[in-house]
């Protein structure tokens, strides 16, 4: 049974002239990693807010279409039930970060949901080590630079160990290195809780490998989903304009020019060394 | 020309920010200014539009001291688009935030028009004009922040963090804008992290680390020093790593571009062939 599964939904903020999302029918599985991508405006914020709840109950607008996560139906449960369940890290950190202390801040969920305090302090210091910011637990987020913050907002997150989680651009703000340490230890979880994960992000060279399933939008509406090494090979990708990554894009440009390589397509640097060092029988 | 000399800076809570930092940057000069979160980067190009001063050492604007002229001079030849730009956006409408600063400057109201829309259709924001920033999405307010700047035509344009919630053919977009301003002898600063914009970009690269400058030069030999970008936490890119991940084939080391890629293995992959 699908974690996410929405049929036709479509959603109009209030006083907007347009839907800024339409039609749009998917089905994430328990314990995929799914890959949201698109031009900005598409739509991809708008799809997070549902998947929580945040839209309808608290942006209101006009919501038509089916939407169930983790089995429950978004319109019959209220965001603090949903919040039990899927958890969303914003596209802007600083909307999310409200406490007086990093650590009071991502304890916050812990607390709302009852869990005993021993089992709390446990899970924040886990979760700070995870995202590198035990150092700063005692200062005020909103003190921090936009990549600490991200970081905060991340951890407040994982504390929870949500069913689902959904991740809005959640490194923009953070350099590449510690971007991609983030992203593996999303995908680490991802794997050993067996955690849903929906990320929405442009840098496809850094994520598309953790991928099982991409989603891309275009204009408010679900143009392709599938598998990666599929989408991010086909034409309409490349056209849409979403960042394919170089390893890829170099393995097709070497196949157009009749070089012999092996038929999967690479998502990343070191599958495409390898696929090479095949070809060319070196073994480094 | 801005010229940094030797500058130091402290913020009141104590943070040294910059230690000890010189660069000149050319007239018509594309730089990327790159590096780890907290290294001074945005504290360093504040220093170029006099938004901050030296704690010690001098920056200069053209040969005149930053804390010579006033800000309202250096702000008409210094365009300056911060990271976050809700930092920056305060009007009821897209439009009137494009035209608040060149009424401030003195423009004339017919010029205004003219360089509202040019903007707005520069960076295809026209049919926002009507609609408040702060409806907009993340990415969408930053291209008005960046409109409502080159407005005022700024012969120095400083841009912190512009890739930042930008999808592919923005950026592709903005990278062909700062190519047109580079042909009109414009200098263009970029504060950025996005190793593969830069590849594509091929701009000089200042790297810095912990306040200080660790590397500067061309793309093409900084992003591919491994030791360098480890240093200040940055990623080589993709086409770099897998150059890297051969050594054995002594491939040239300096590429970062996928066609140049091309061109070296299709060489090596038919000579194999025979
Ligand atoms: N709070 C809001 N109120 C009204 N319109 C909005 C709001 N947030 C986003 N929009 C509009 O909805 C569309 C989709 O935006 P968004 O979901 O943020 O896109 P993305 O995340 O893909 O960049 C955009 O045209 C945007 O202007
Ligand atoms: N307004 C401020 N007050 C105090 N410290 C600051 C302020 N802005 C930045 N800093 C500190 O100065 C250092 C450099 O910051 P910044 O120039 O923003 O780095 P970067 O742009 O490279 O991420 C960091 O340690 C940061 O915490
Ligand atoms: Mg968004
Ligand atoms: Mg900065």
């Amino acid at each position: 049974m699908p974690v996410i599964e929405t049929k036709n939904l479509t959603y109009t903020y209030p006083g907007g002239t347009k839907p800024s999302i339409s039609d749009v029918s998917i089905k994430i599985k328990k314990g995929e990693f799914a890959l949201i991508t698109g031009p900005s405006g598409c739509g991809k914020t708008t799809l997070c807010r549902c998947f929580n709840g945040l839209i309808p109950h608290f942006y209101q607008g006009e919501l038509k279409g089916e939407i169930k996560v983790t089995g429950l139906n978004i319109l019959e449960n209220p965001i603090y039930e949903m919040a039990k369940h899927v958890g969303l890290v914003f596209q802007n950190p600083e909307n999310q970060l409200f406490a007086l202390s990093v650590e009071k801040d991502v304890a916050f969920g812990l607390e709302n949901l009852g869990v005993p305090r021993e089992e709390i302090r446990k899970r924040v210091n886990w979760t700070l080590n995870l995202t590198g910011i035990y150092d700063l637990r005692e200062r005020a987020p909103h003190e921090l630079s936009g990549g600490q913050q991200q970081r905060v907002a991340i951890a407040s997150i994982l504390a929870m160990q949500p069913e689902v989680m959904v991740l809005d651009e959640p490194t923009s703000f953070l350099d590449p290195l510690s971007a991609k340490k983030i992203f593996k230890v999303i995908y680490e979880l991802n794997k050993k809780l067996g955690i849903t994960v929906v990320l929405v992000e442009h840098r496809l060279d850094l994520t598309a490998r953790y991928a099982d399933h991409i989603i891309v939008m275009d204009d408010g509406k679900v143009v392709l989903d599938g598998e990666p090494r599929e989408i991010l090979s086909s034409e309409e990708a490349r056209l849409i304009g979403i960042g394919i990554p170089k390893a890829t894009r170099l393995y097709h440009i070497l196949k157009k020019d009749g070089v012999k390589l092996s038929n999967t397509v690479p998502l990343s640097s070191d599958e495409m060394a390898n696929l090479l060092k095949e070809a060319l029988k070196v073994h480094d | 020309m801005i010229e940094v000399e030797d500058v130091y800076f402290r913020y009141p809570n104590g943070v040294e920010a910059l230690k000890g930092v010189s660069l000149t940057i050319k007239n018509g000069e594309f730089v990327a200014i790159m590096g780890q979160n907290g290294a001074g980067k945005t504290t360093l190009v504040k220093h170029f539009n006099g938004l901050l001063k030296p704690t010690k050492g001098r920056v200069l604007v053209d040969e005149a001291e930053t804390t010579k002229v006033s800000v309202a001079t250096l702000a008409r030849k210094v365009g300056f688009v911060f990271q976050n730009p809700d930092h920056q956006l305060f009007c009821e409408t897209a439009e009137e935030e494009i035209a608040f600063a060149l009424k401030n400057f003195g423009f004339k109201e017919t010029i205004i028009k003219r360089r509202v829309q040019w903007a707005l259709n520069l960076l295809g924001l026209t049919q926002y004009k009507k609609i408040s920033p702060f409806m907009l999405s993340g990415g969408e307010r930053k291209r008005v922040a960046l409109a409502s700047v080159l407005a005022w035509n700024p012969k120095i344009l400083i841009l912190d963090e512009p890739t930042i919630g930008q999808d592919y053919q923005q950026k592709e977009k903005l990278r062909q804008f700062i190519l047109q301003m580079k042909t009109q002898r414009k200098t263009v600063i970029i504060v950025t992290h996005d190793v593969e914009f830069v590849a594509e970009c091929n701009p000089r690269v200042v790297l810095m680390r912990e306040g200080k400058i660790v590397a500067d030069g061309e793309a093409k030999e900084i992003l591919t020093n491994e030791e360098v970008l480890t240093q200040a936490s940055i990623v080589p890119p993709q086409i770099a790593q897998i150059f890297m991940q051969m050594p054995s084939l002594q491939l040239p080391k300096n590429i970062i571009d996928v066609y140049e890629a091309r061109e070296i293995l299709l060489k090596m992959l038919r000579s194999d062939a025979k």
